[in-house]
């Protein structure tokens, strides 16, 4: 079916005689099989069918059939062991016909794995792989398709082999060494294996493959063959894993939190929004219900959060913790938990105006297998301002994102902010920043290239993270910006990371950080974070803006709210004028329980979508998640499942969309499924 | 070179080799064994050409259904055995036709659910082929058919991610190399299950964008290979799944696969200038259709069906 040049048949009739023999053979060969007939001449029959067609599953069946069934007649180990031969020559010659045959390449396994059977010559089923794969490929770049050493089934089959003969994985590497630097650079397949075996090494801390001396033979091994074909991908692929296990490989897990280590959170009752205050916190939190969130962010996803491995240190009530998910058992990867502790005035700890709460966190595990340096514990301060309990007593007015801010100059500021945005850089990482430096070192001296300039933006960024002072920002943006003027076709990748470092660069130091804080007056100066006009197309650095109550993304490029769901504090989020398609690219703000005021205008929301791509980031019926048991509504369904879950939502703008948002229906429609909403589209309603 | 797709000019090519006299070709001979997915690929196509009424929905529904097994799974053609590849296949044709109503559907499910081992992982029949393309036949047919609860769900998602590489990419069993295809049935059966977030959406992102050769604007499966239409499908749809299309330069695979097609005769094939099959076809108009090329219907990137046929299936009641 593939790499067959179109040309005309030079002997129809040579081809036409073909089939009407094929066509003869197999009807043969069908009746042997459905009358389960297994002599000598049948399964003969059977060999040369598949010698011809190696596709034709149902005669490897058949073959396996015949097989127990001579089997069952004798156990004499020179008998059985002539039997596998036979069908090991089958194979063998099937393969000549088509060397990618899953039957083929099946049924020898198979045969190889029968219980109680030792094949003695299962150690030339590795001489035979490795002279199949080393045979150097003299072949036009047409026939790349039959490349041995690319094979998948061989290196499947090789590593089925050794699993059987129990060949040591140090010998394996080897075999890859041999394979990339004998053979060629470019074998890909080789790369992937090594680092399996690289990986599995080091997680059995096998002798001489600790991770610091691990990455550095790596490193150094891998060099030669970026260096000397950059055109070619192979090596820069294994390159950029180990870049990632350089800073990943063993280290511990690490994570932030809201309230952070040290801070002062004022609790403010229900008439907080409305009152006015001189005194204005960075840390004030305004609680309709008396309860506030407790969010642990960590930089791997991981599962088994709960009261029994956070345990808070204060009278507060047994804790419920979920996952910022659209599943919600204890047993999903997530990298946002959320509980909420609910301050109940009757509390002896609450009739004292300031509690101090001690959280303590262990035996958390992330999907990859890191720890926390557990124990880890924070501990923050509840300062409970006037009463909680109650409902609002005034009606609020609408929420303006051009008025009533002002520019936060507080000196005071500097403290909190810098509680929030500090990710605390661990112990420990010594080598592994001496290794970055080196890479560094070497791509600088490489001459232009796309390949060169992406690994050194990876490596800067990386550098970053370890060591977090923000000097690399800059030319780490000038490098995307280069990128996307070399290779346009990945123009959206490199605006997709550029955002990313942009928003690092912003989050990455106290300065830079409050150009961009402000204070929203008409609701007693939470804090506003403004990242409008910034050609911004995707949210980063969320670990350090998990105190943003307030935060101004209009005027930017995002086609999608992923990784909003984080920010688990947000009450006002302006996302108008970007590039949201639909309501499905807005599914993670259903997780955001604050939201009080949403402002989606101007976007390019359809009614119903051509292509979705973020279909299947939702819930629905199509994966398999969601609620049953709640009435889907069949028209605005993504409209209702973004919605619905807004309890507190008061104002909604989304002029400048499709025309099906624009009218009665719609506005019905919404007042119907968000029950407290005040102001639709800048106008009030009344119900 | 092409500017535009022959639509009328494929919908002829399959309808011919679908058609009596095709069936003694050599390559008809050859294929007999797959023919319930050339049916898939056929029929889908037409579907998505809004041509499906050109064929004769009895003649195919009796026949698929004569490629049923006593175990309740589907062959790839009368007489052969049952295997979970032509089982998918069997019931995404009744599903174009709306016509699931005539299965046993407690038959078809229990004989894939049999299928599922130990640890998580799908056998592909009685034999024992392990193979990560297993699990999302599992996964696609049991949910077309309801019936997902009939298989430990959190187990097959657990070992098709640890078939996860270094890449971002999966491989057809725990070690095995990034492949597109394998790749496309890994993401399908998560975005399926709804555990889109065990991927590494951001890494092997990049790694699909980086399938497009700079020369002919087509897709490989996996590095140093050649551009191939039917990548089309598996790296544009395990893109749109993850929400990372827009990393690809998206007319320029277009245009690869329009000079793709026979202008005179029909069919395209997997490069300019290649060999016609309707396995290529069929690839083809999907991956336009995921490219929101004008006058082709929309497929469903995860169940490879078109979206009016998988939302009348899992939208109503």
């Amino acid at each position: 079916m593939h790499g067959r040049k179109r040309e005309e048949d030079p002997n129809p009739e040579e081809t036409a005689a073909k089939a009407l023999e094929l066509r003869s053979l197999q009807s043969q060969f069908m009746s042997n099989h459905h009358q389960k007939i297994y002599t000598k001449e049948a399964i003969q029959l059977s060999a040369k069918l598949l010698i011809t067609n190696p596709e034709f599953y149902t005669a490897w069946n058949y073959r396996k059939l015949a097989f127990e069934s001579r089997l069952d007649e004798d156990s004499d180990t020179s008998v059985v062991n002539s039997i596998i031969d036979e069908e090991l020559g089958v194979v063998k010659n099937a393969l000549e016909r088509n060397i990618k045959s899953y039957g083929a390449w099946y049924h020898r396994k198979w045969v190889l794995s029968r219980k109680g059977h030792y094949y003695p010559s299962l150690e030339n089923e590795l001489q035979l792989l490795n002279d199949y794969q080393k045979q150097a490929n003299q072949k036009q770049d047409d026939e790349k398709q039959d490349d041995p050493s690319r094979n998948f089934h061989a290196w499947n089959y090789r590593r089925f082999v050794v699993e059987l003969t129990k060949t040591s994985k140090e010998d394996e590497l080897q075999y890859t060494t041999d394979m990339i630097s004998d053979i060629s650079f470019t074998i890909y397949s080789a790369w992937h294996y090594r680092s399996v075996l690289v990986s599995s090494l080091v997680a059995k801390k096998a002798d001489g493959f600790m991770p610091k001396e691990t990455i550095r033979r790596e490193l150094d091994y891998v060099h030669s063959a970026i260096f000397t074909l950059e055109e070619k991908q192979s090596g820069w692929f294994y390159y950029l894993w180990l870049l990632d296990q350089t800073v990943k490989m063993e280290t511990p897990l690490r994570f932030s939190s809201w309230p952070s280590d040290g801070s002062i959170i004022i609790l403010s009752g229900p008439d907080c929004f409305n009152a006015s205050s001189s005194t204005t916190k960075l840390t004030t939190f305004c609680s309709e219900s008396g309860s506030f969130p407790l969010i642990l962010y960590f930089d791997q996803a991981v599962s088994g959060v709960s009261s029994s491995t956070v345990t808070i240190d204060s009278e507060l009530k047994d804790l419920v913790w979920e996952p910022v998910s659209d599943k919600k058992n204890s047993q999903v990867d997530s990298c946002v938990w959320v509980a909420r502790l609910k301050c109940d005035s009757r509390e002896p700890c609450f009739s004292r105006k300031e509690t101090k709460v001690k959280v303590s966190l262990g035996g958390i595990v992330s999907s990859m297998g890191c720890n926390l340096t557990a124990p880890y514990e924070f501990v923050f301060t509840l300062r409970i301002h006037d009463t909680l309990e109650g409902e609002s007593s005034q009606q609020e007015s609408i929420v303006s994102w051009t008025d009533d801010l002002d520019n936060w100059d507080d000196d005071a500021l500097s403290n909190d902010l810098h509680s929030f945005i500090a990710f605390k850089a661990d112990t420990g990482f010594e080598w592994r920043k001496k290794a970055i430096k080196i890479e560094i070192e070497h791509f600088r001296t490489l001459p232009d290239s796309k390949i060169g300039k992406l690994i050194l933006a990876r490596l800067l960024m990386a550098e970053e993270t370890m060591i977090a002072n923000g000097v690399h920002y800059k030319e780490i943006l000038q490098l995307y910006n280069d990128l996307m003027a070399l290779d346009s076709w990945h123009a959206q990748y490199y605006k997709d990371e550029h955002s990313v470092a942009l928003i690092h660069k912003v989050t990455s130091r106290t300065e830079s950080m409050s150009r961009h804080l402000f204070r929203y007056r008409s609701m007693n100066n939470i804090v506003c974070l403004r990242l409008n006009n910034l050609t911004l197309s995707r949210i980063a650095a969320v670990e350090k803006l998990l105190f943003v109550q307030m935060l101004d993304l209009s005027h930017n490029e995002f086609h999608s709210a992923e990784g909003l769901e984080a920010m688990q504090l947000l009450c006002c989020l302006n996302l108008s004028h970007n590039r949201i398609r639909s309501f499905s690219a807005l599914n993670s703000l259903r997780h955001l329980k604050q939201l009080r005021v949403l402002d989606v205008s101007h976007n390019h929301i359809c009614g119903e979508l051509p292509v979705d791509t973020t279909r299947y980031l939702c819930s629905s019926p199509l994966s398999n998640s969601g609620e049953t048991g709640r009435e889907v509504p069949n028209k605005y369904q993504d409209a209702y499942l973004v919605l619905r879950d807004l309890m507190k939502l008061k104002q909604l703008d989304i002029r400048g969309n499709d025309l099906i948002f624009a009218g009665e229906e719609f506005s019905s429609f919404v007042r119907h499924v968000v029950p407290k909403l005040v102001w639709l589209d800048g106008h009030k309603h009344t119900s | 070179m092409a500017d535009k797709l022959v639509a009328d000019k494929h919908l002829r090519y399959i309808l011919n080799l679908m058609a009596e006299k095709k069936k003694e070709s050599f390559e008809s001979v050859v294929m007999d064994h797959l023919r319930m997915n050339g049916a898939y690929w056929g029929l889908t196509t037409l579907a998505l050409l809004d041509k499906l009424g050109s064929v004769s929905e009895d003649e195919v529904v009796s026949w698929v259904m004569t490629c049923q097994h006593e175990s309740g799974g589907f062959a790839g053609n009368t007489g052969h055995d049952p295997h979970v590849l032509y089982t998918l296949s069997a019931v995404q044709i009744l599903a174009l036709f709306d016509k699931l109503n005539i299965l046993d559907v407690e038959k078809v499910s229990n004989y894939i659910a049999g299928l599922q081992n130990e640890d998580g992982s799908f056998s592909g029949d009685i034999w024992g082929e392990v193979d990560t393309r297993f699990s999302y036949i599992a996964i696609c047919c049991l949910s077309i058919l309801k019936c997902l609860d009939k298989i430990n769900v959190k187990k097959a998602v657990d070992y098709i991610v640890s078939c996860k590489n270094l890449d971002g990419g999966f491989g057809c069993s725990p070690g095995a190399e990034s492949h597109a295809g394998q790749i496309f049935c890994c993401v399908g059966a998560l975005a399926i299950t709804g555990n889109l977030h065990r991927v590494d959406k951001d890494l092997l992102g990049w790694w699909l964008c980086e399938r497009q050769d700079y020369e002919s604007g087509g897709l490989n499966g996996r590095p140093e290979k050649l551009p191939d239409v039917c990548y089309s499908w598996w790296v544009l749809s395990s893109l749109i799944m993850i929400d990372r299309v827009h990393w690809i330069e998206k007319a320029k695979l277009v245009k690869f696969i329009l000079d793709s097609q026979d202008m005179d005769n029909g069919g395209i094939s997997d490069r300019p200038s290649y060999t016609v099959d309707i396995f290529h076809t069929y690839f083809g108009v999907a991956g336009l259709s995921l490219l929101e090329y004008p006058g082709v219907k929309t497929i469903d990137p995860a169940y490879a069906l078109p979206v009016h046929v998988i939302n009348r299936i899992l939208f109503t009641k």
